[in-house]
């Protein structure tokens, strides 16, 4: 569903990476053509990596705008901490310190109001929480809802080990059925043949 | 060999079992299909969450107004109500706004009160946004920096809250209001909550 905060609000000026063109010059021969001079197509990207990594350099940061983050060093990094406990509603699988979404930048800045003003890592959650839910919370805390959630480990486990024993017993309970008159004559038969 | 023993036909107790896969692998399909239904009508949505304040009155706000129209505070949901509430949270960049907009025009017309809160947008869009298409809204605040949205625990729009006459939250929800969901959740919860 289209309905994602970040991508449709407001446009805000975004940085295009220049595309790499490709050279429309035939391939040289493998060896290359003596006389043909000029770097081959695998040298020139090579010689643009460095820039490519340049400029692919933010994404290896922390998301988030500079000056949205705390000053205090500490209190930074606790905030980051709590944010990184904290789901993303919008893209549901990263952590609000991990998402570009708008709701994600909203509430990393609620976070570090908050550790800014003073609350503990617990206030902090409880306020996020209290919004949103137990799905906010990537760690999801043990209650009826979830129960069956953190006690799955344990009943597949269980289960598991309850149809190996019970097959196991039933393996060594099963006694083969004792010979028929035809089948122990032609026991019989084989044995004294042998003999 | 002609006298080795044949495996023995299966007990009666057991085959069913060998029906077993079929079945199940009918079961998954059924299942399937609910689902995919349930996706095109907007009954389901697998990125829906339940809201954390059903059942608990709405947060405090003020809101500056847009336009004309009086302002949402919080005093219009508290009790008593003459009748249950709509609040909808929309913005004019967001299309599935437009998809749910018809319904929300036919909902004014048979009087049901709605109270609109625009999110995080820009005034002059949100004002030609209601030119264009209608203004169902008996009040409208505007939330630019999006922080009465959080305190609703809002995660998207359009997102719609039914309030009842004791001003309690007891419905929300996330998408667009289509006239499935118009007609099948929404109608009947405006009956009972009347």
């Amino acid at each position: 569903m289209a309905r994602a905060l970040g991508s449709s609000a407001p446009p805000r000026p975004s940085l295009r990476q220049p595309m790499y063109r490709f050279p429309k010059a035939p391939r040289p021969l493998a060896g290359g053509v003596p006389g043909r001079a000029g770097p081959s197509p695998l040298r020139r990207i090579l010689a643009c990596l460095p820039l490519l990594v340049a400029l692919a350099g933010p994404a290896f940061g922390a998301v988030g705008r500079p000056e949205d983050r705390l000053a205090d060093p500490g209190l930074e990094s606790r905030a980051e901490q709590i944010g990184r406990e904290l789901r993303c509603m919008v893209c549901q699988n990263q952590s609000i310190e991990d998402s570009d979404a708008d709701l994600a930048r909203d509430l990393r800045r609620i976070v570090r109001e908050r550790v800014q003003a003073g609350d503990d890592d617990a206030a902090v959650m409880r306020f996020v929480h209290d919004r949103y839910g137990d799905f906010v919370l990537l760690r999801p805390p043990f209650n009826p809802v979830t129960a069956l959630l953190w006690a799955m480990p344990v009943i597949a486990f269980g289960g598991g080990l309850a149809v190996i024993l019970t097959r196991r017993r039933r393996a060594g309970a099963v006694e083969p059925p004792p010979l028929t008159e035809a089948e122990r004559r032609r026991l019989a038969d084989l044995d004294g043949g042998g003999a | 060999m002609s006298e080795t023993p044949a495996t023995p036909p299966p007990a009666r107790g057991r085959r069913w079992m060998l029906y077993a896969p079929l079945g199940l692998a009918a079961a998954a399909g059924a299942g399937f299909w609910v689902m995919l239904r349930g996706l095109q009508t907007g009954e389901y949505d697998p990125r829906g969450v339940p809201s954390a304040l059903l059942g608990r009155q709405p947060p405090d706000f003020t809101l500056p107004p847009l336009g004309t129209l009086p302002p949402v505070t919080v005093a219009d949901l508290r009790p008593p109500l003459p009748a249950p509430i709509l609040v909808n949270f929309w913005a004019s960049w967001c299309v599935p706004c437009i998809v749910e907009h018809p319904q929300l025009m036919r909902l004014t017309r048979d009087g049901v009160t709605i109270l609109g809160i625009n999110y995080k947008d820009r005034p002059a869009d949100a004002q030609a946004f209601l030119q264009r298409h209608g203004n169902p809204f008996r009040k409208l605040g505007t939330d630019e920096p999006g922080r009465v949205a959080i305190d609703w625990g809002l995660y998207g729009v359009p997102e719609t809250y039914l309030i009842d006459r004791q001003g309690l939250i007891r419905w929300r929800f996330a998408g667009p209001i289509t006239p499935e969901v118009l007609d099948k959740d929404l109608r009947p919860l405006l009956r009972r909550y009347a």
